[in-house]
């Protein structure tokens, strides 16, 4: 089982540079569906069945799969943007970057002193590939859908290692991080909408003037 | 049913009790349920704070939770139970006052938002108290520092509100960071967030001079010691007048509480803690009672008061640990058992003046003392009980003040006749000091009652003021009797005192019997219902005066004229111009008086006032040099927000290949 959530851990670093490298929104909020989804899939298989797993997996398919998209593409709808046009750095650079951090993860997680049993598995440098992914977007992108975006890249990346710990993780911390984000996801909805209003632009590169 | 059940229980009345309130269409039901609810709450906490100081028994009690912190531990002694006191009398009394002062019916806008934060402001006052746990405490700091802060900035439509809750802002979280520093050596020290016994720590080390710095600068931001009061004043002038007293009452005690709990971790002090500490309170007492003497605002004059005092609790805690150094538990018990017992006099004592400072605001709606004046008749209820507090923070006979200030004189005095050494002589300055401060207290206070309550009325507004409703009266009242009551029978609470010196210092000679051995504390019953029943001689003897002879009506102070108008009359910067040139000094205040060279001068107008001159003479201008030379440093702060990430993202992954 454990090498197919090998695979899967490769899809979900995969999915990492098809958000890098598209310019279309659309495309990369599907894409961070599709990694929700895959990572929903994962507690299934490397722990053994229980409802409080069943749970778990239910809520983050449904949270990251179906509502949050589905927030986003409201929210990309209603502002009117399709591309995210001139972003700081442009696709291929980011790439590039993407996948010398993602080579840095998985140098960096082959010295950690991890626990025997998590050792030779993809677990750690995917997680760590994430988190860097999803900093990238944030420092990289200029809309405020696209930064929305990277913090659900990061938040996938924490998950990942969070599925090493889902034993030891009470349920309510679980339900917490979730809550956490969709109040996150509603917030950033909100604001881009009023940020879109207010300034006709969703471009957060724009709110310097909110500095004081 | 343990003592336990019922704080935790007057813990959790008072932090839900303001919810129904923010829910409640019917805004005035809504707060009616919050007072109920506050003072049910107190009212179980004081019983469970008085079996505890009965008892003198110390519980402790672990709560579940999952932060990987150590245990949440909950502790009652009754060096915690002293403090518990004061929060549930005051807070019980304030909820009661806010009733009749800040109804529903006319501040629809605010009144859920203060009913609630006043219930959570109790109960993380609490919460501080029984805390055991350094997680813990800085969660129900936080709670109690921002709970404040949203109590105080309830009239936020006025800019000196806004100034004075940004500056309480900044300064309660600059105390919070050097409590952050503090528990992390305290952790250090200890091994674990969860506080050790008493006097298990060895005072000797370096990071036990580090935990005491740290402590002295967060908590004594939080109390108010001078230099670090430049919140205060603003703070208790602009907040609401039972939040004022709260704040007052109870909430700076918590800087006292967290310092006393701090030294009380430790053994074999170094001689130099104890004469910092009381070189401190001697300064924060003269200076914030010379401060207090040059004020023109009720408010504020009553909160340079509490700075004074502070000072006073804080000489008691210094003489304390003084004795501790030389190993005199006499000089231990009568310092310490000062100290609390001024905590909960000034508790007492300055809410009453603050209410009593509301009610009058409520009746003439300013704080302004040189705009008050006959205020005792219109209010006689209110000038009566004012008279009461004000006897009392002057340390007179018969009332509370006296007591406390009693002890620490006894031990100072003890101090000096019994040990030599370096010790001596800043024992022997702190006894004229403290003298001192009681003068220019008493000063202040004829000045304040002189203008205010005396005289004929300055303004349209305060012949029309009216007595407050009885809603406010009653838990003026019930404070009054408490200060009179400590006055007259203080042999009450030696016992109570002497138990909570014995947690503070475990040490078989803290009893209730050594108390009254070293201050002979039935002789103040006798001497006060001595004077008290001389007074009322006096007063009689000249009632059937009056009544004998026949008695020319006037006015007051007409100074011999033959028409006074009310500006004739006295004003506080007259009155207090001789002291406040005295000071000059330190207060540098502002005087614009007019130049009369001709012999016949045109009108001209005379103005002075005193600034809070350590924040505008010292604090100020270091910021701004500050803020000058660290231009270079803001380029930073460009509100690009991809680059503030990227910090995160560069710090991050620095982190990661240093950690590689």
């Amino acid at each position: 089982m454990s090498s197919f959530a090998d695979q899967l851990l490769v899809l979900v670093m995969l999915i990492n540079f098809a958000v890098l490298g598209s310019s279309r929104i659309a495309l990369a909020i599907r894409a961070v569906a599709a990694q929700g989804v895959v990572l929903g899939l994962l507690p299934w298989l490397i722990h053994p069945f229980s409802w409080h797993l069943l749970a778990i997996m239910v809520g983050i398919i449904l949270a990251k799969g179906v509502l949050i998209p589905w927030l986003l593409t409201g929210a990309v709808n209603k502002a009117e943007i399709r591309r995210e046009t001139e972003p700081f750095v442009g696709y291929v650079t980011t790439l590039i970057i993407g996948a010398l951090l993602t080579a840095f993860a998985f140098v960096f997680a082959g010295k950690l002193p991890l626990a025997p049993a998590h050792q030779g598995l993809l677990f750690v440098p995917a997680s760590v590939a994430t988190v860097l992914t999803g900093f990238l977007v944030l420092t990289t992108r200029r809309k405020a859908i696209t930064q929305v975006i990277g913090y659900l890249v990061l938040e996938n990346g924490i998950f990942i290692f969070g599925l090493l710990l889902t034993e030891a993780m009470p349920v309510m911390v679980e339900a917490g991080a979730l809550l956490d984000l969709l109040v996150g996801i509603f917030v950033m909805g909100i604001i881009i909408n009023h940020i879109s209003r207010e300034f006709s632009s969703i471009d957060t590169s724009r709110l310097t003037t909110l500095k004081e | 049913m343990t003592a336990g059940t019922f704080i935790i229980a007057a813990i959790l009345m008072a932090a839900l009790s303001g919810i129904p309130a923010l829910f409640l269409r019917n805004r005035s039901l809504g707060q009616k349920l919050a007072t109920v609810i506050l003072v049910f709450g107190s009212l179980i906490g004081l019983a469970g704070a008085m079996a505890i100081l009965v008892t003198g028994q110390a519980e402790t009690y672990v709560v579940a939770w999952s932060l990987p912190f150590g245990p949440c531990e909950i502790g009652l002694d009754p060096l915690g139970a002293i403090f518990l006191l004061a929060v549930f009398v005051i807070s019980g009394s304030c909820a009661v006052y806010a009733a009749g002062y800040w109804p529903a019916d006319d501040n629809p806008a605010t009144v859920h938002r203060i009913t609630f934060f006043f219930g959570l402001l109790t109960a993380s006052l609490a919460l501080l108290v029984t805390a055991r746990n350094g997680v813990l405490f800085l969660m129900a700091w936080e709670i109690m520092a921002l709970s404040c802060y949203f109590l105080l900035s309830t009239e936020d439509e006025k800019p000196d509100v806004r100034e004075a809750a940004t500056l309480y802002l900044i300064t309660t979280h600059l105390g919070t960071l050097a409590l952050f520093a503090m528990f992390s050596l305290l952790r250090g020290a200890a091994g674990s967030f969860l506080f050790p016994a008493a006097g298990s720590l060895n005072a000797a080390t370096p990071l036990a001079t580090g935990i005491f710095v740290t402590a002295l600068l967060g908590f004594g931001l939080k109390a108010g010691l001078m230099p670090l009061h430049i919140w205060l004043p603003s703070a208790h002038a602009n907040a609401p007048s039972h939040v004022s007293a709260l704040m007052s009452g109870v909430l700076i005690k918590m800087g006292i509480y967290g310092l006393v709990r701090t030294l009380s971790l430790f053994h074999h002090v170094p001689l130099w803690w104890g004469i910092t500490v009381l070189t401190i309170g001697i300064v924060s007492g003269v200076a914030g009672v010379a401060f207090a003497i040059g004020q023109h605002d009720l408010k504020r004059l009553l909160a340079y008061h509490s700075i004074e005092n502070i000072g006073i609790i804080a000489m008691g805690i210094g003489v304390a640990l003084i004795g501790q150094t030389l190993g005199n538990s006499t000089l231990v018990l009568l310092g310490m058992a000062g100290a609390l017992l001024h905590v909960l006099n000034h508790a007492t004592f300055k809410s009453l003046l603050f209410l009593c400072a509301g009610a009058v605001i409520h009746a003439t709606g300013t704080r302004e003392i040189d705009l008050l004046g006959g205020l005792a008749r219109r209010m006689p209820y209110t000038s009566a009980f004012f008279l009461v507090g004000a006897v009392a923070i002057c340390g007179l006979p018969p009332l509370n003040g006296f007591v406390s200030e009693f002890l620490i004189y006894v031990g100072l005095f003890s101090g000096i006749l019994d040990e030599g050494g370096a010790a001596v002589a800043v024992l022997a300055l702190a006894a004229p000091a403290l003298a001192l401060i009681g003068g220019l207290a008493a000063a202040c206070f004829v000045k304040v009652y002189g203008i205010a309550f005396l005289g004929i009325p300055r303004s349209e507004k305060t012949n029309h003021g009216h007595e407050a409703v009885r809603v406010m009266l009653a838990p003026m009242a019930l404070l009054a009797v408490i200060c009179l009551g400590i006055g007259l029978f203080p042999l009450v609470l030696a016992a109570p005192l002497a138990g909570a010196v014995h947690s503070w210092q475990p040490d078989a000679g803290m009893t209730g019997y050594a108390l009254t051995a070293a201050a002979p504390l039935g002789w103040i019953t006798i001497l006060g219902l001595v004077l008290i029943c001389l007074a009322g001689g006096i007063a009689l003897h000249f009632v059937g005066r009056l009544k004998a002879e026949p008695v020319a009506g006037g006015v007051t102070w007409d100074c011999g004229y033959l028409r006074p108008a009310p500006r004739m009359q006295y004003t506080a910067s007259s009155f207090a111009e001789l002291l406040v040139k005295t000071f000059a000094g330190i207060l540098h205040p502002h005087v614009t008086s007019p130049a009369m060279k001709e012999p016949l001068p045109g009108p001209a107008r005379f103005a002075s006032h005193v600034p809070e001159t350590m924040l505008e003479h010292v604090f100020m201008p270091v910021l701004r040099l500050a803020n000058d030379r660290l231009a270079q440093l803001r380029r930073l702060q460009h509100g690009q927000l991809h680059l503030y990430i990227l910090y995160t993202f560069v710090t991050l992954v620095v982190l990661l290949i240093w950690a590689y």
